[in-house]
């Protein structure tokens, strides 16, 4: 099904060009674009009241009387983004820039449509989600990575290279409850950022923590770029995008308002808010 | 990173299917759960793991004081009781902690993707862990009671496979309620103690007049708690018209509980 995606595209590969890089050697064609997604919606269905036993609901099942607000978070969205590419996602709050995140970190199935991803996505999403408070930084390192999807071996490997980024040497055989909200984030970022990924989320993150500590993280998500990662980031600092991406979407209540590059849309995003 | 997609979400074959795929990726995650779970119930307490063997010795102490009266015939009526209570607090502790597992994982699916079912199978590993490491005071109280020991003992991993099946087919069930009716797991609690009072753990079977044998017929843990004590106190291998019934519940339930789990598991993040 790959092939729908416009095989056209497939360009600037050394594939057919520089025959002598046998890493590319009997791969198929590699696809151009890393993230597709084609007229996805998402629809959140609210209980206009809350059913919380099985008696009031198989009561109102029979009388027909659950009432759903429905609700689209995202609607129709069409959005190719490239390999390599750091996108932008902004709009006002309540737009649909997470809702798309969670889509494409499969958080949400959407409801209708088709998101397909070539390649490994590491979420960004609210640091150290899964830290326990009981554990040692030690044993957090280890069981975020595994929620993250890596094992203990992969883990391992990058040990020393997280306690160095998160800077918390003396303190990582002590229990996380005792960690302040700065080291909490710098352990959840570098956990995070362990391994490269193919894909990165960002969602606002980054205004966590302070000056230096920013500074640390998008030194390590432009190296992640240089690498070849491709990063979708939300944010609501514009200078922040402007200097970033090389694509922005403006989401606007679950549709796409404007695509392009940044100096084209960010003005009339600003332009809107006023 | 080939051409071929990574994570196509219109590709949606059999959920049940699909998940045991996703599950075996990430084995990893099922040890750290259990990990943290055993190292985190215990980090503040002073003899630690020690009280997985505790725990179940001081209820057998209760027990057998409050009842080896009433069950004065029996013999080894403390290796009786320790051995029913162990299993079923295994059961109890397994599927309430998948739900509240789940439940508590809310926040965690909502954020990042994990295969759904790892609440649950982690809950069971967890109970497990705690379930062999209760063994050993069950021995220990058969020694000091005298009561035999039978070779026999080496049919137990059969009965605590079919049981844990069992617990994780109903955690699963459960939990998948659980997220859509959060009263599920306080009535669970109710249904517990009753279930457990109907079921021969800390009186003798042969109590229950024959009239009233229908409810043991109708109850699986009855046939799977059978089929752990066999080998323990009788010292045989259970016959095949005891073993076909627990292996059919087991097998059974968990069958039915990973296919409903795996179907409603998509909608989790948009409900918890």
């Amino acid at each position: 099904m790959a092939g729908s995606f416009s095989p056209q595209n497939q360009m600037n590969l050394p594939t057919a060009s520089n025959p002598q890089t046998d890493l590319m050697e009997n791969r198929p064609t590699v696809q151009q674009e890393i993230i597709c997604l084609e007229k996805v919606a998402v629809r959140y269905r609210l209980p206009e009241e809350r059913i919380g036993t099985f008696k009031e609901y198989a009561i109102r099942t029979l009388q027909r009387r659950i009432r759903f607000q429905s609700f689209w978070a995202l609607d129709d969205v069409n959005i190719n983004i490239r390999r390599g590419e750091v996108f932008g996602l902004i709009g006002k709050n309540g737009a649909g820039k997470s809702t798309l995140l969670k889509v494409v970190s499969r958080v949400l199935r959407p409801t209708r449509g088709r998101i397909v991803i070539y390649g490994r996505v590491a979420p960004l999403l609210e640091l150290g989600a899964g830290f326990h408070p009981e554990l040692s930084g030690r044993e957090n390192i280890f069981l975020n990575g595994a929620l993250l999807g890596y094992s203990h071996k992969e883990m391992e490997a990058c040990f020393d290279q997280i306690v160095d980024f998160s800077e918390l040497h003396q303190f990582i055989d002590a229990s996380i409850r005792t960690y302040s909200s700065g080291m909490y984030a710098r352990l959840g970022f570098a956990v995070a950022t362990a391994h490269i990924p193919d894909i990165l989320l960002v969602d606002e993150i980054l205004s966590v923590g302070d000056g230096e500590f920013q500074k640390k993280c998008f030194a390590r998500i432009n190296e992640f770029r240089s690498q070849g990662s491709t990063i979708v980031m939300v944010s609501h600092n514009m200078d922040q995008v402007a200097k970033m991406c090389q694509r922005v979407a403006w989401l606007n209540k679950g549709k796409i308002e404007l695509e392009g590059e940044p100096a084209a849309v960010i003005p009339h995003y600003i332009g809107s808010l006023a | 990173m080939s051409s071929q997609p990574y994570y196509d979400s219109s590709v949606q074959k059999v959920p049940a299917v699909e998940e045991i795929r996703e599950i075996r990726r990430y084995k990893h995650l099922l040890l750290q759960l259990i990990r943290r779970d055993i190292l985190a119930r215990y980090k503040r307490s002073v003899l630690g793991v020690a009280w997985t063997m505790l725990n179940p010795l001081g209820m057998m102490i209760v027990l057998s004081l409050v009842f080896s009266r009433l069950f004065a015939g029996m013999v080894s009526y403390p290796a009786y009781i320790l051995s029913g209570l162990i299993a079923w607090n295994f059961f109890a502790q397994s599927t309430n902690a998948s739900m509240s597992g789940l439940v508590w994982g809310g926040s965690l699916i909502q954020r990042i993707y994990i295969p759904r079912t790892a609440f649950g199978i982690s809950a069971i590993g967890t109970a497990l862990v705690n379930f062999i490491l209760s063994i050993v005071p069950l021995i220990l109280v058969m020694l000091v009671t005298r009561t035999a020991i039978h070779i026999t003992l080496l049919f137990l991993p059969v009965a605590i496979a079919l049981l844990a099946c069992f617990a994780l087919g109903v955690g699963l069930i459960l939990s998948t309620m659980a997220v859509y009716f959060p009263d599920v797991a306080e009535m669970y609690q109710i249904i517990l103690l009753a279930w457990m009072y109907l079921t021969p753990i800390i009186y003798p079977e042969n109590i229950i007049p024959a009239n009233l044998a229908w409810i043991f017929n109708l109850n699986p843990m009855y046939y799977l708690i059978r089929l752990f004590r066999i080998p323990l106190l009788d010292g045989r291998i259970p016959t095949l018209g005891q073993i076909l019934p627990a292996a059919g519940i087991g097998i059974g339930v968990l069958i039915i509980g990973w296919i409903f789990f795996t179907a409603k598991s998509d909608e989790f993040a948009y409900r918890i």
